[in-house]
């Protein structure tokens, strides 16, 4: 590791499907109402997938407007990191393709696998790569297709998801202050079969029995699943900040992952940090898993709410169970 | 030290909003008391912090009411 050297995210970008899907199309399809969606998880709409659509579609067009914005072309960029659990194929690797689709001739491009936190753990994997000074620039994606996997008939889950893509960009710097001021990400695989996908992959491959009990679509133990996703955000959170030697009221906006408002609401309780200083836009999107906190971002970056020399806290959570955060200076 | 009732009564006060005449012994949290399911799941977790335990999720599915709570609390809190 170079002390010099420091990492910066110069660009962002979102992509997200047209089609919507509202709270009143879905009490139409499972017995639900806009009421119960809404207090139990502030989810409005979602955003679906089309046909003739693909994961790297978006991924790509994520991209290109992240590094519009940062003004780097394609070829410039080192490393292409995409975190996903809904790649087009099996392989090769959504990044594969969509370094191909931008003209990323230069990179080495891979997916990762992470489900919900996978662009926090994209971000900590880049950071630790560029400040190695293997590299100087990353894009690091969170891209998700969940209504491809999703039970459309467990009314207590296909309410909540959504899909959308959010790329940033990394860039390394030399005596530059500010960037990635800390990262962390943890792993507790004993708590697997509270958010996964039993069945489909090569342990059970999909066979007419699992298409009919749908095992090869995700379930969740949502009350579990809130414990874990509260209490190892807030972990998560002070850890970085302990990192930085820095307190909450130190942070201008916290990005947590955006599953579910209550969630949100009770780690920003636990921080002491008040819901303005707070991003929240699940009402538009669902939880689009690992892309939630980058579209976050950009749309905050997009808004003026994250201005030069901001501290933006971001902090992630899915199946593994995974979890992390990052805090970065603007 | 407050009693387990008392500690129990508190968490509730603070957690679901409520008055402390409406917590008698036998209001069910989501009949009486107003709270939804995800309310409950962030009560179990505020009795878990205060009183240094796990509760599971196939006992705090038992736990409706607030004379509920105190007993289990009392037979299973050290």
């Amino acid at each position: 590791m170079d002390p010099k050297i420091s990492v910066h995210i110069t660009g962002t970008g979102r992509a997200v499907p047209d089609r919507i899907l509202t709270n009143q199309d879905l009490e139409k399809m499972v017995d639900t109402t806009d009421e119960w969606i809404t207090t139990r998880s502030g989810i409005k709409r979602r955003h679906i997938i089309g046909p003739g659509q693909s994961n790297s579609d978006f991924v790509a067009q994520a991209c290109r407007n992240a590094l519009a914005m940062a003004q780097v072309d394609a070829a410039d960029v080192d490393f292409l990191l995409v975190g996903t659990i809904t790649g087009d194929l099996i392989f090769p690797s959504t990044a594969c393709l969509v370094q191909e689709k931008i003209g990323a001739r230069n990179a080495a491009a891979w997916d990762l696998s992470a489900a919900c936190s996978g662009w926090l753990y994209g971000v900590k994997t880049a950071t630790a790569l560029l400040k190695t000074g293997m590299g100087k620039r990353a894009l690091v994606v969170g891209s998700e297709m969940l209504s491809t996997i999703t039970d459309w008939t467990d009314r207590s889950t296909c309410v909540l998801f959504g899909d959308g893509s959010g790329a940033t960009l990394l860039e390394a710097r030399e005596d530059s202050p500010g960037g990635v001021l800390a990262t962390y990400a943890r792993t507790d695989g004993g708590l697997a079969e509270l958010l996964h996908i039993p069945k489909g992959g090569s342990r059970y491959p999909v066979t007419p029995e699992v298409l009919a009990e749908r095992s090869n679509k995700v379930q969740m133990k949502g009350n579990e699943v809130f414990k874990h996703a509260v209490r190892n955000m807030e972990s998560a959170a002070r850890e970085v900040l302990a990192q930085a030697g820095l307190g909450t009221g130190d942070v201008t906006l916290l990005i947590p992952h955006q599953a579910n408002i209550r969630i949100i609401k009770a780690i920003a309780s636990r921080l002491e940090i008040e819901m303005d200083r707070v991003y929240v836009n699940l009402q538009e999107y669902g939880n689009t898993s690992a892309a939630s906190i980058p579209i976050a971002l950009d749309e905050a970056r997009r808004a003026g709410r994250v201005r030069e020399g901001d501290r933006v806290l971001m902090a992630a959570f899915g199946g593994g169970l995974t979890w992390g955060a990052a805090l970065v200076q603007f | 030290m407050a009693s387990i009732e008392e500690r129990v009564h508190q968490i509730i006060e603070k957690e679901l909003g409520v008055n402390p005449e409406q917590i008698t012994p036998e209001a069910s949290f989501i009949e009486d008391l107003g709270a939804d399911s995800l309310d409950t799941v962030e009560l179990v977790m505020a009795f878990e912090e205060e009183f240094g335990m796990e509760i599971s999720d196939e006992d705090a599915e038992k736990l409706t009411t607030v004379q509920g709570v105190v007993d289990y609390l009392k037979a299973n809190a050290e």
